[in-house]
């Protein structure tokens, strides 16, 4: 288990708050409120789920509910580096599946898993809209287009 | 307003010129028009991406350079049901995949006697190899902007959202500039051009989601919950987000709003067919010389559009299929590549239009993987609330797993089938509703890759790893470095000697394939 | 509207659903995730199962015909070959992720996914594969909750957020590995649950269901302890049901018959006690009247809405009367009135409980119904559908016994004590006895029964006279319409002089530990029915003449509200807000 530093985070629970102030008025605001905080803490921690119910005065289950749905947002911290190989049909076609091995082999995590350091995780993503330039990966914001199983190495000692 | 539209646009068309003609090579600039250049373009017909590539998409007074914001204008000095007959008689119908006629849906909403009625832009573009929308989103942001409002005077709504990727983090910026551009300039917002109309737009992001691409999970989505697609008793036109009376389109047919306004519907429906009127915007891509976005009239083939325009196949390979559609979609055989691209064609050889995906496939592709490629997709983005497509698809899925990894029988391609159908007819929304195209027409046109898999063993494309088998040919020279790289030790053979693989026990791991200097191992 | 269904015509309005339109020709169509208790505005619409599915002509989809609504000239048939092929391979789909483990489950032979896979002649199940494998909640006292038997249909979860406005549950996470249960997969216990149990009242499968405590009282029956028994007022109206009488049937004497062959050394009436907690109550209720104290009081019998109150209205901990549920009464005194008049030790003494409750099993173990040691005062609860089981497991040939009564001295009761098994009867019988209370003389017999107060309406009102003042009398039943109430009160909207609140629909006749209603509320009528002719036949029906009761005070107890009263049968509360 992860253990979340309210005394670390004291400074962005503030301005966590007083986004949730703000919107407190908007229809539907639960889903913006939680990306806010998935941005923030880099994950959902329970406490700030129990933080939202309290404040934006919805039920812990429904909020576990609809972030349970959504794939952005998550649990658990994610790694330094969020390592996403898009699996979309043109990049399937051109090869990602390869890719994304590669990075599973060389890092030693599957899918949806974070190195013990939490450094990388490996996350799949959908079609980034840069098909005519398959296959791409994405780590964090910035993007690799034309990737191929043989960049894998260099990206991660770059990095590393 | 200070100026008046014709006065920016005056200004900045010049301007606009201007900056062209700094690199005239890329642009055909008319005395009031202005296109790309270049072959890739000839055969195309450009509406919806009418000024992608050309204006700043971070400036509205280009935007109103290339005739931007007259069509809403021209709108709010005719009555709102003018509005809406001049739609439904372009026959623009729905670019976002079911392709229903916007005209007839802005008519239903703008029926409804309610107060407070909304337009929504569907943004979420979630279709893996469609980018249509991205691209209009950051390019020319305005566009849909102006369909909106047109769609908001129309149907008698002043609030619209526009639900957009989490994953555009670049379309976002780029819409979040523009609604503040048109709101200061007066086309956006309250008392537009002075016409008494009010139009307000919200920005929402998905949250990686692709069912929140369904107009009803959207609206959920909207709502703050999960997006799960409500069940079909209403029309989203009578009770729609937050129960009220809804217009959901998509970005790229929001787009071809303001062209048809400004030049109306006459102009529109001659291009294209008789049913489909207008151009499609096709995301080309997959195993195709120029990959890219075409706009192109409805009813031009695919082999025009994958050969004239996309400059054929790679590598000398042959083609095999395109893939439209995306996973409600299906795989058109190359034979049938004289297919025109509309919908009722599309639809005929069982495939759909969707929101413009083509993948072209080669003899490399293997059709029973590419099946199970689209319905992975599908069991990972099943909202999960019905039965079929929750557990029916899963099951879907093992069978195929079954096919690439050996294990299926004949018997299997019937449970395919049947189970397709049952899925098909009983699931709640359009994505389980289609889920099971991709085996559909796998299984009708390719039905010979099934069997293989099934009876034989065998992929011919050399994809299915499981069915793979390794030997050890003549060219090998006893270099061991096969034997030292095999996982699983299943290789045999002396130095300077020909080896030998232990079929039984290779994993199919391809280690020695890698490592082989001399290319003697032998894949079939 | 026409509407044709298997080529039968019928004119329907306009919003009635194929469902509806159906079941008026008597043609039935299998469901299961739909349910609509019409009594309590509770519907299920999710359409997600898609068993329902009909074939509408001119339409390439199959149709649920839970929410479709009708429309004109709509042609409807309901067994067409590919409509019944769908509806069997979709629950085969169903079975593909399920334990499949009738034999051992506890809802066999109540379960409705068992009776549809029976109903359609599902044979073989032709797909398989990946399964759910969750763990199984069994953390708390009250309820088991196995996620692998769940189908999702959410009655559930509609049931604790809309009509107990809990929310303790919802759906979590998307696609073939969705589930329902608490936020956090958190166990049952540590959420904001009251174990009302309704959500497993609805549960359609055996993934919620209550805790099992008959291995426990066979081993202390077994071990040579002395068990003593009591059975809950709305028992007597439904365990018949289980033996295949009418709802409603009162089967008291056979009951008590039974309890004695099972095994059970003594055999007692809750009943008794609920006119103890009445002649308890009246006399809070009338102190606070007479000392300007806290009004409106509130009722306490009811473990489920007492929890609720401590979670989601901690501010408001000052007025429930003070009182124990009464087989807690009964508990705490069975180990000190009865322990010494038998001359027994605590400590070989166990007391059971037979409860329409399944909140009642977590309530024996709250801290502050703990006697002196540790004694619980009630060790073990189970529900008429357990000892119903107990019943058939001894091989008892239940319609066949002859009555006999319950032992004494805490055997005894009025109608007044009956009726607590119903909505509205725990207040009616407090105003019976307050009234005597205050004015000295009896209501008259013609005026004892409030009929304002009975029946499923959600919150029901009256006001009494008495000695020219007007008392405002609220009943609410389920915990949405004890908000609603609650927040009346603390905004002042509402003025009430006592309100009587119970955590299930109908009260305790429809209490979760009961036989399954499967949807129909008649049943609940009728149990309710039962109940109040049982009143009507009792000779007394006033709690405070009850002849032992009026013993126990003068031999033990001293008078209503003393200090010994108060230790033994009263409790307190402590704020536990959750959300
Ligand atoms: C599973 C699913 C996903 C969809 N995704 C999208 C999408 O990403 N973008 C879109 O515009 N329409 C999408 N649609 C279609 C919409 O439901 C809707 O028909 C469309 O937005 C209406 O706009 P149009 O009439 O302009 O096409 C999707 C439909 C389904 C069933
Ligand atoms: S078809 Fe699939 S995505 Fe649509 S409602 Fe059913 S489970 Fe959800
Ligand atoms: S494919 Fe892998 S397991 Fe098979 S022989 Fe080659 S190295 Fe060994
Ligand atoms: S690596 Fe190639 S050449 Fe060397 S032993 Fe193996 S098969 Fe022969
Ligand atoms: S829940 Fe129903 S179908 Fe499942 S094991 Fe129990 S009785 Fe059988
Ligand atoms: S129904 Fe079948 S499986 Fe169940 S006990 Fe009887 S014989 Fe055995
Ligand atoms: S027992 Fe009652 S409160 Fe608890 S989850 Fe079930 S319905 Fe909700
Ligand atoms: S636990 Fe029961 S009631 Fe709840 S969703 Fe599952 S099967 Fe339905
Ligand atoms: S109303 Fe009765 S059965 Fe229901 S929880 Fe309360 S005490 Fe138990
Ligand atoms: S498929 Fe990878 S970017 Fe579109
Ligand atoms: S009963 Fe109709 S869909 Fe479940
Ligand atoms: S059973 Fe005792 S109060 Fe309901």
């Amino acid at each position: 288990m992860f253990l979340f530093d309210q005394e670390e985070n004291r400074e962005k629970i503030e301005e966590f708050i007083a986004f949730m102030d703000k919107n407190r008025e908007m229809d539907g605001a639960l889903l913006p409120v939680l990306q806010e905080a998935q941005n923030k803490f880099g994950y959902i921690p329970e406490e700030i789920v129990e933080l939202i119910s309290s404040h934006m005065q919805i039920l812990t289950s429904t909020i576990y509910g609809v972030a349970t749905f959504y794939s952005q947002f998550s649990f658990v911290p994610r790694g330094k580096y969020s390592i996403s190989v898009c699996m979309g049909t043109a990049c399937y076609v051109k090869g990602a599946t390869d890719i994304l091995e590669e990075f599973s082999k060389v890092l030693g995590i599957g899918l949806g898993e974070t190195t013990p350091d939490r450094k990388f995780s490996i996350v799949e993503t959908r079609c980034v809209g840069l098909c005519s330039d398959a296959p791409v990966v994405m780590i964090n914001n910035q993007v690799y287009t034309h990737f191929k199983r043989a960049d894998v190495d260099h990206i991660l000692s770059i990095l590393g | 307003m200070a100026q008046t539209l014709a006065e920016i646009k005056e200004m900045a068309w010049w301007e606009l010129v201007k900056r062209l003609n700094e690199t005239p090579d890329e642009y055909n600039i008319g005395h009031d028009s202005i296109s790309l250049k270049g072959d890739y373009y000839q055969l195309q017909e450009r509406i919806a991406l009418r000024n992608i590539g050309i204006i700043n998409p971070d400036s509205i007074e280009e935007y109103i350079a290339t005739d931007g914001y007259f069509a809403l204008q021209k709108a709010l000095l005719m009555k709102p049901e003018e509005v809406v007959k001049v739609v439904k008689d372009s026959g623009l119908r729905g670019r976002g995949g079911a392709g229903f006629s916007a005209g007839r849906k802005w008519e239903s909403a703008a029926k409804q006697q309610v107060e407070q009625k909304y337009v929504i832009c569907n943004a979420d573009e979630g279709d893996p190899g469609a980018y249509m929308d991205r691209s209009i989103l950051e390019g020319d942001p305005h566009s849909v902007l102006e369909g909106m409002a047109i769609c908001g005077y129309a149907i008698g709504a002043n609030k619209g959202y526009i639900y957009v990727r989490a994953e555009y983090p670049k379309a976002v910026s780029s819409l979040i500039n523009a609604i503040d551009q048109a709101q200061k300039l007066g086309v956006l917002g309250d008392n537009i051009l002075d016409s008494g109309f009010d139009f307000h737009i919200e920005l929402r992001l998905g949250a990686g989601a692709f069912v929140c691409g369904e107009s009803t999970a959207l609206m959920e989505s909207i709502e703050g919950k999960r997006g799960m697609p409500r069940n079909k008793e209403f029309r989203t036109t009578e009770r729609g987000l937050w129960g009220k009376p809804t217009v959901i389109n998509n970005v790229e047919t929001l787009a071809n709003v303001a062209p048809i306004i400004n030049k109306g519907a006459d102009w529109f429906s001659a291009i294209g067919t008789p049913l489909s009127a207008g151009t499609k915007v096709f995301a080309l891509v997959g195993k195709v010389n120029h990959p890219g976005l075409v706009e192109v009239p409805m009813g031009m083939s695919i082999y025009d559009i994958v050969y004239k325009i996309g400059g054929g196949i790679p590598d000398g390979k042959k083609a095999k299929a395109v893939q439209t559609g995306g996973p409600s979609g299906g795989c058109i055989p190359s034979k049938m590549w004289d297919t025109k691209v509309d919908f009722e064609s599309l639809e005929e050889v069982g495939s759909i239009m969707g929101s413009g995906g083509m993948v072209v496939m080669d003899e490399k592709d293997c059709m029973v993987d590419i099946a199970k490629f689209f319905l992975e997709f599908s069991v990972d983005e099943s909202c999960g609330k019905c039965t079929p497509c929750r557990i029916g698809n899963k099951r879907l899925l093992e069978l195929l797993e079954k096919f690439t990894e050996g294990e299926a029988d004949y018997t299997d391609i019937n449970k395919l089938k049947n189970l397709s159908n049952v899925i098909c007819t009983t699931s709640l929304c359009g994505l389980g509703q289609s889920s099971p195209n991709p085996v559909l027409s796998t299984l009708n046109y390719f039905y010979d890759e099934y069997k293989e898999h099934a009876e034989d063993k065998h992929c011919r494309s050399g994809v299915c790893k499981q069915l793979l088998r390794y030997e050890v040919n003549e060219r090998c020279v006893g270099c061991t470095r096969c034997l030292q790289h095999c996982p699983v030790d299943c290789i045999t053979g002396a130095i300077r000697e020909r080896h030998y693989i232990d079929s039984e026990k290779c994993i199919r791991c391809g280690e020695c394939f890698n490592n082989c200097p001399v290319d003697a191992i032998t894949v079939y | 509207m026409r509407v044709t269904i298997n080529e039968k015509e019928i004119h329907v309005e306009e919003g009635t659903t194929i469902l509806e339109a159906a079941k008026l020709l008597n043609i039935s169509i299998p469901t299961l995730c739909h349910l609509h208790l019409h009594d309590i505005k509770y519907l299920n619409k999710q359409a997600s199962c898609r068993v329902c599915v009909v074939d509408v002509k001119g339409q390439d989809n199959l149709l649920p015909a839970c929410a479709t609504p009708c429309k004109e000239g709509m042609v409807i048939s309901t067994d067409s070959f590919r409509a019944i092929q769908a509806r069997r391979t979709i629950v085969e789909l169903l079975l593909s992720d399920h334990p499949n483990s009738c034999l051992t489950c506890a809802m066999n032979l109540d379960c409705e996914l068992q009776k549809l896979a029976g109903d359609l002649g599902i044979r073989k199940i032709h797909y398989m594969g990946e399964t759910h494998d969750e763990p199984i909640d069994d953390n708390s006292y009250s309820i088991i909750r196995d996620p692998n038997k769940c189908i999702l249909c959410k009655r559930c979860e509609t049931m604790c957020t809309e009509i107990q406005t809990v929310g303790a549950l919802t759906d979590i996470g998307r696609g073939f590995f969705t589930t329902v249960g608490p936020a956090f997969h958190r166990p049952m216990n540590e959420t904001t649950c009251t174990f009302c149990g309704q959500c497993l009242a609805v549960c359609p499968t055996g993934a919620l269901t209550e805790v099992n405590n008959i291995k426990k009282i066979w081993r202390a029956i077994n071990a040579d302890k002395y068990v003593i028994v009591q059975t809950a007022p709305a028992v007597r109206v439904a365990l018949g049901e289980e033996f295949g009488l009418e709802p409603g049937t009162p089967v008291t004497g056979k009951m008590v018959t039974a309890l004695r062959r099972v095994g059970f050394k003594q055999v007692y009436d809750t009943n008794f006690a609920a006119d103890l907690t009445i002649m308890e109550e009246a006399t809070e209720f009338v102190n606070r009247v007479k000392h300007d104290g806290k009004l409106p009081i509130l009722t306490s019998c009811c473990p489920s809405w007492v929890n609720f109150i401590e979670q989601q209205f901690p501010d408001m901990l000052d007025i429930p009367s003070t009182c124990k549920s009464p087989h807690e009464m009964f508990g705490a005194l069975t180990k000190s009135y009865l322990c010494e008049k038998m001359g027994l030790n605590q400590d070989q003494v166990v007391v059971v409980s037979v409860m329409p409750c399944v909140a009642k099993k977590y309530e024996s173990h709250r801290q502050e119904l703990q006697g002196e040691g540790g004694h619980r005062d009630v060790d073990f609860v189970i529900t008429t559908r357990e000892l119903a089981i107990m019943i058939k497991e001894t091989g008892i040939n239940f319609l066949d016994l002859p009555d006999s009564d319950f032992d004494n001295p805490m055997g005894e009761s009025t109608g007044a004590g009956v009726i607590f098994g119903s909505s509205g009867g725990v207040i009616e019988a407090t105003l019976r006895t307050a009234y005597h209370m205050m004015t000295g003389s009896e209501l008259p017999d013609t005026l004892i029964e409030f009929h304002g107060l009975r029946g499923l309406d959600g919150i029901k009102t009256a006001s009494v006279d008495i000695e020219g003042r007007t008392f405002n009398i609220a009943v609410a039943h389920g915990l949405g319409n004890a908000r609603k109430l609650l927040e009346g009160i603390r905004d002042g909207t509402f003025e009430v002089d006592a309100i009587e609140i119970m955590a299930c629909p109908g009260g305790c006749i429809g209490g979760a530990g009961q036989p399954y209603h499967h949807g129909n509320m008649e049943i609940l009528e009728k149990r309710a029915q039962g109940i109040y002719a049982e009143d009507r036949n009792k000779e007394k029906r006033r709690s405070h003449q009850n002849v032992h009761v009026q013993k126990l005070y003068k031999e033990f107890l001293g008078t209503p509200g003393s200090k010994k009263a108060h230790d033994l049968l009263h409790t307190h509360y402590t704020p536990r807000p959750k959300l």
